[in-house]
């Protein structure tokens, strides 16, 4: 179940990289291959059985994989050094301003639909 | 032949997912946040490259390896959407709307307070794409004049500061239900803010999976016309 699992991903993730490059697509090709396994889970092409156990294990353990990416970023320390505190400064007020935006308008809307509005 | 292994992916992946049990292990039984493991499996790393004079090509070759399947675990994000469907098409318009609102307010705060601040113009622009998954970010600024290394290392410290406070910043302005943390978080901090959702809320985590998609189109079309008006 495990390998199966992971080789419909992979097929996705495929046939959404070919896509993502082929068309010049601004959109990564997993997010693509996402997309696509989400229509064929729908159409019921691909069930979700088979997906189960595969997704489980990359799912809880996602924070795993971007952990050299965190790494990579040693190699152009520099570049942030020069100009540190607009970098360090934009980008943290940014992240928690988008934070706020983004849930207080989604709460927002769910609660006034709730409400019949 | 200790070089040759240290060169080779094996030193790369081990180091990785050692360092991940390990600060795992501490996240765990310290329960302090701040103590974040993808934060922490990172300082360990490179504290060691720094210390054994380690180049970063040699670990990039295992990194790679351990990086690869964050694009399998990307299309699993389907799995959790297509079990949760009913809820999620419930919630479209709130969905829609947050994922858009959050969109223009990072470019606009990003780019906008670096400018204020003084930043030179490459970096005004390599930050406009910072709350958008890293392949997307990367093609985004180097549309738009950015410096794509330093692109790439501003969205993975957007990613870990919305893992780090995400949830608890979120629930501490009033953004309680699932949905509307998930989709704040994923829109915010791309996936490894979605990573940390995941760990206690798969609805959430869900949600946060398909803002990351929502806000790379949006900010992919969207950034390049702000461009073309300010530069």
């Amino acid at each position: 179940m495990l390998i199966r699992g992971l080789a419909v991903l992979l097929l996705f993730q495929f046939i959404g990289e070919g896509l993502s490059t082929s068309l010049d697509l601004p959109i990564p090709g997993s997010v693509v291959g996402m997309g696509f396994l989400l229509l064929a889970l729908g159409l019921g092409i691909v069930r979700v059985e088979w997906l189960q156990a595969a997704a489980e294990l990359l799912l809880s353990h996602m924070a795993l994989f971007f952990v050299p990416a965190g790494v990579g970023v040693m190699v152009h320390f520099d570049l942030i050094a020069r100009e540190w505190l607009p970098i360090v400064l934009a980008t943290v007020v940014s992240t928690f301003a988008v934070m706020a935006a983004t849930g207080w308008t989604a709460k927002s809307l769910s609660i006034r639909r709730k409400d019949g509005c | 032949m200790v070089a040759d292994l240290v060169a080779g992916p094996l030193f790369g992946v081990t180091a990785t997912l050692t360092a991940y049990a390990l600060a795992q292990v501490l996240y765990l039984r310290s329960g302090m946040v701040l103590l974040n493991p993808v934060v922490v499996s990172v300082a360990g790393i490179v504290t060691l490259l720094l210390l054994a004079e380690i180049p970063y090509t040699h670990y990039a070759a295992g990194g790679r390896v351990v990086l690869f399947l964050l694009g399998p675990a990307v299309v699993a994000l389907a799995v959790p959407l297509y079990q949760r469907r009913q809820e999620i098409l419930a919630q479209k318009v709130p969905i829609l709307a947050g994922v858009a609102v959050g969109a223009v307010t990072s470019v606009i705060t990003a780019a906008g307070l670096a400018w204020l601040l003084g930043a030179s113009r490459e970096v005004v622009w390599s930050l406009a794409p910072k709350s958008v998954t890293t392949p997307v970010a990367i093609g985004i600024a180097e549309k738009i004049g950015g410096v794509a290394p330093l692109t790439a290392s501003v969205v993975v410290l957007t990613g870990c500061l919305g893992a780090v406070c995400g949830p608890e910043f979120c629930r501490w302005i009033g953004i309680r239900e699932p949905t509307a943390l998930g989709l704040a978080i994923g829109t915010a901090s791309h996936g490894i803010g979605t990573a940390r959702v995941l760990e206690f809320d798969r609805i959430g985590g869900a949600v946060s999976g398909l803002a990351i998609g929502l806000n790379g189109l949006l900010t992919a079309f969207l950034l390049p016309l702000i461009y073309l008006v300010f530069r």
